[in-house]
């Protein structure tokens, strides 16, 4: 199948979730990419799990400080305004419910909203960070990712074949093919990619989709 | 008088020996106390047990004590990077421990190593392969595991600025877990970039009180 949106695409229908005033995590992957797509005059807050509230954009080249880095370890500003501190208050912070939402990557998501992205288990290692943590912490959950695997298999399945990093805690998929809701019943398909139709994404789905009678086109 | 401060980072380790404890600030490169590490890689201890967020990278920082093979076991919660390291490598082939561990757990099991408290339970971790073997409660409805304190023979961190009692001041992200660690260590071991005089550090300001804090080095700007 042909179409589907890029990355940076995903990104900008992910940040079509953030609000005004909200309070947000964006884990590694195409959720830093959310940073860039943040609409002109929309004031959010984004936190990062190492001690930042107030994570601004890159800095110019040149202008880099080795104090100053995000959760992937590139260099970053921080916004006036912004705050600093520990990693306990800020899981403190994150555990306590205080996040409104996070935007995490994944390897695969269940039927019922059960995430794996830590571990991939033929690698024999895997590396947990703050998303054991963010998962159940933030009021809302958004993972983004890729459909399918590289070599074509769904990564949107009925249950995870990888180690979880949370049971029923995906409130929505944003993936280059759809917008999927987690709901109650099992997956709500809301909107599929332009000119891609909800039969193609249920072809390339490891779990039974429910068409939302509201179904649209994706728009970025 | 009261003074903590050490000559160097090689006096400063000076009686940490093989198979201690420790843990090491830091979060990628940020943070890291990089001289007192080079000054144990030159000491050379061995079976050494580490708690860090990474098992090292880049050839820096811990990294340099893995390849030295200077660690027994890790206590991390970002051991694998997108290339292998050292760390992955000795890890595989049965080489070293790991015990992996989500990284807000980590930091509060540290605070509470720190702050007396002899364990907390915590959603975090619940129904994935982490939470296998511990204690589970249900409070109010939500389940819950216990998750237990860490404590070390030693913590090495690093801060910005910090006078001869100890009390000290983080630039930036690079303060992460120095503030729990000071806490959670028999020996807490700063680094500072710059030693000031007692009384020119806020005291609204100061993050780490120094009554958490055994010996100061000055080591300058990182370069």
């Amino acid at each position: 199948m042909k179409g589907g949106l890029t990355r940076q695409e995903v990104a900008k229908r992910a940040a079509q979730e953030l609000r005004g005033g909200m309070y947000v995590n964006l884990g590694m992957g195409i959720p830093t990419l959310v940073t860039r797509c943040v609409p002109a005059g929309l004031t959010v807050f984004l936190q990062s799990e190492h001690g930042i509230l107030g994570l601004g954009p890159p800095p110019p080249p040149g202008g880099e400080d080795p104090d100053f880095v995000d959760a992937s370890r590139m260099p970053v500003t921080v916004i006036p305004g912004a705050s600093l501190f520990s990693s306990a208050e800020s899981f403190a912070m994150i555990r306590g419910r205080h996040l409104d939402m996070t935007i995490l990557g994944a390897y695969q998501v269940s039927a019922r909203g059960d995430l794996a992205n830590w571990m991939i288990p033929e690698r024999g290692v895997g590396s947990i960070g703050g998303a054991m943590d963010l998962v159940y912490g933030a009021r809302r959950v958004v993972v983004t990712m890729e459909h399918v695997t590289k070599d074509g298999k769904p990564r949107v399945v009925e249950r995870c074949s990888y180690p979880l990093t949370g049971r029923e805690c995906v409130d929505l998929i944003v993936t280059d093919l759809a917008v999927i809701e987690v709901g109650s019943d099992g997956l709500v398909l809301k909107e599929v990619a332009p000119g891609v139709t909800p039969q193609e994404v249920q072809a390339e789905t490891g779990a039974k989709l429910t068409v939302s009678p509201e179904l649209r086109e994706i728009r970025v | 008088m009261v003074n903590k401060c050490y000559p160097s980072a090689d006096a400063a380790v000076r009686d940490i020996g093989d198979g201690a404890t420790i843990m090491f600030g830091g979060f990628g490169f940020c943070g890291i106390p990089e001289r007192l590490i080079d000054a144990l890689a030159r000491r050379g201890v061995k079976n050494l047990t580490g708690m860090s967020n990474n098992c090292g990278l880049g050839g820096r920082g811990v990294d340099i004590l893995v390849r030295n093979r200077q660690i027994r076991k890790m206590v991390a919660t970002f051991p694998a990077q997108r290339e292998p390291t050292p760390f992955e490598e000795q890890y595989l082939a049965g080489q070293v421990e790991l015990e992996l561990v989500p990284q807000g757990t980590f930091a509060e099991r540290i605070r509470a190593g720190g702050a007396g408290v002899g364990g907390f339970y915590t959603r975090t971790g619940v129904g994935t392969p982490l939470a296998e073997g511990k204690e589970r409660r249900v409070i109010a409805g939500v389940e819950y595991v216990l998750e237990l304190p860490l404590r070390a023979d030693f913590a090495l961190i690093h801060a910005y600025r910090g006078d001869r009692y100890g009390n000290l001041i983080y630039r930036g992200t690079a303060r992460n877990f120095g503030p729990e660690m000071a806490t959670a260590a028999d020996v807490t071991i700063a680094e500072v970039e710059e030693l000031v005089e007692v009384g020119e550090l806020n005291p609204e300001a100061v993050i780490t009180p120094g009554i958490y804090v055994d010996r100061i080095v000055a080591v300058g700007k990182a370069s």
